[in-house]
């Protein structure tokens, strides 16, 4: 149950009123500490030389345990906001405030756990020595950091792909090797960009699964980054909207679905009313087709 | 071996041995037709009776051959790879020696052979540096440009995992270098031979390089063409063993058809 103490409304189904959403764009309230805390961050991009904004004065917390996804078009911004958290970038303006505390860039790197589009695999390594990847970072020993990799493989249902080269494996197992490197690594916050974003429709939906099944057992704060509305909703406890080029904040959804979630909910009346006020601010549907 | 891969080598190898016998019987054929002197043109049958007569003397001027070129190869190897990561890990080194290991490759280098012979005399020195001088290009540049193509997002990731810039060369770029450092291996092993050779015609006591400016010098043109034999045995066995290595070293690349984007 990684959701539960989180959004007051959270099995408050049906019963939420917009109101009540849109309390806070930061935060759901009353919540404890924030395990990250974004606050006024701006950040621009250099391309050939022009200068262009990505991101305006954006507000956002994650907090213990939560789920939060960010949505939003192309250029909003996303990936760039995921790598400032990561430490790869500084921002141009704003403060990054992770585990209660505040970092440069630098000293960011690290303290939280990073999966991006592409699985990133290393071609020479195995599968398990691929995982293992950030503990032997870390500095553990080679052998036990692959022990314990091998036991994550056999506890997340990857076991007899131990030994095999990523060439061997399909892009939906790349993908869940790569997602097991990232939890190995053992940070309480990890950051996903797009982590389905290269499969197919098939292979991304046994992906989701799975990966619902091991958040099921595995609480930890996760930032998503998705263009996939059925994605967001079904994977996070709160769904964040950025607006177009620069990226702001324009609405939080929290997603009142029960933990823990399976596929068929979908087809549910919470799931299709976030579904549909989603879609309205991406402005894909009209504003009022929902009620 | 599986039938079909058991083909598919004979597949391979079948074509240019065939090519070879036919040239050989042509080459046979034309001698005895001309009816051409020893001396001139020996033919294959005579160029293999004293490869096969003069086996012992073949043998030992191989070995000191073979000796040469595989300490040439091992000085190329560790001064090239050591040179690519200080050229890869120093701003200063990369500005000053990249652009001189680049143009140096324009350098005939066999051309220096007599300096070599001035400074380092009569015996294995000066063949062993002339065989790494040549050697070394190859496998410098290949394993700079082998170091300098690893993947950008993946050293990011690396990065967000804490790694140090150590580390990041120890995990990434190290073992990202491997296939372009055997490729460059691969030529500097075909003219490492080349080196030791140029270095024996230059001056020497033994060797096959000296075997043939000796066998020259006598008309034994039959014992010229036996060390051509034996050299080119040496190089592609030489060639060979490197390929071996490089399978067992880099054992992920024979999954690795359709990799990358």
């Amino acid at each position: 149950m990684v959701a539960s103490g989180w959004i007051p409304t959270a099995y408050n189904r049906g019963g939420h009123q917009r109101a009540e959403r849109e309390r806070s764009l930061a935060s759901a309230p009353g919540q404890p500490k924030p395990i990250l805390s974004i606050r006024d961050l701006s950040a621009t991009y250099a391309e050939q030389g022009a200068i262009l904004p990505v991101l305006d004065r954006v507000d956002l917390d994650v907090g213990e345990g939560e789920f939060v996804a960010l949505i939003g078009p192309s250029g909003s911004g996303k990936s760039t906001l995921l790598d400032i958290v990561a430490g790869l970038i500084e921002p141009d303006r704003g403060e990054i405030r992770l585990f209660g505390e505040i970092h440069a860039a630098e000293r960011r790197l690290g303290r939280s756990a990073y999966m991006q589009q592409r699985d990133l695999l290393l071609p020479w390594r195995t599968a398990v020595a691929n995982a293992a990847l950030a503990l032997e970072v870390k500095g553990v020993d080679r052998r036990t950091a692959r022990d314990q990799a091998t036991q994550r493989f056999i506890d997340l249902g990857l076991q007899g792909f131990e030994t095999v080269y990523p060439a061997q494996l399909s892009g939906g197992m790349r993908q869940r090797v790569a997602f097991v490197r990232t939890m190995l690594g053992g940070q309480r916050l990890i950051l996903l960009d797009e982590p389905f974003g290269s499969l197919d429709a098939l292979t991304r939906a046994s992906a989701q699964d799975w990966l619902l099944d091991v958040l099921s057992r595995d609480q930890r704060s996760a930032l998503l980054v998705t263009h996939d509305v059925d994605e967001a909703i079904l994977l996070a406890d709160r769904v964040v909207v950025l607006s177009g080029r620069p990226g702001r904040v324009i609405h939080q959804e929290p997603v009142v679905l029960p933990r823990p979630r399976t596929r068929d909910m979908i087809a549910s009346a919470a799931f299709v009313a976030a579904r549909i006020r989603l879609l309205e601010q991406l402005g894909l549907v009209h504003a009022g087709a929902g009620s | 071996m599986t039938g079909r891969t058991l083909w598919r080598h004979t597949g391979r190898w079948l074509p240019p041995l065939l090519l070879l016998l036919g040239l050989a019987v042509a080459w046979q054929i034309w001698v005895e037709v001309r009816n051409t002197p020893d001396w001139y043109l020996p033919a294959p049958s005579q160029v293999i009776r004293t490869l096969w007569e003069d086996r012992s003397s073949l043998a030992r001027n191989a070995w000191v051959t073979l000796e040469e070129v595989v300490a040439g190869l091992a000085v190329a190897i560790v001064a090239g790879v050591a040179m690519a990561i200080g050229i890869h890990a120093s701003r200063i080194l990369e500005r000053a020696a990249w652009p001189l290991v680049i143009a140096s490759q324009a350098i005939p280098v066999v051309a220096l052979a007599p300096l070599l012979l001035i400074w380092f005399g009569h015996g294995l020195a000066p063949k062993v540096i002339m065989t790494a001088l040549i050697a070394f290009f190859p496998i410098t540049v290949a394993t700079v440009d082998g170091l300098r193509s690893a993947d950008r997002e993946t050293l990011d990731l690396l990065r967000t995992m804490g790694a140090s810039r150590f580390q990041r060369f120890l995990i990434v770029q190290a073992p990202g270098a491997m296939p372009a450092f055997f490729s460059g291996l691969k030529v500097a092993v075909s003219v490492a031979v080349i080196g030791a050779v140029i270095g024996e015609f230059v001056g020497s006591d033994s060797g096959l390089g000296h075997a043939i400016v000796l066998a020259n010098a006598s008309l034994r043109t039959d014992y010229v063409f036996a060390c051509v034999v034996v050299l080119s045995v040496m190089a592609i066995t030489l060639f060979g063993i490197v390929l071996l290595i490089e399978r067992l070293a880099m054992p992920w690349r024979r999954f690795q058809v359709e990799e990358r984007e």
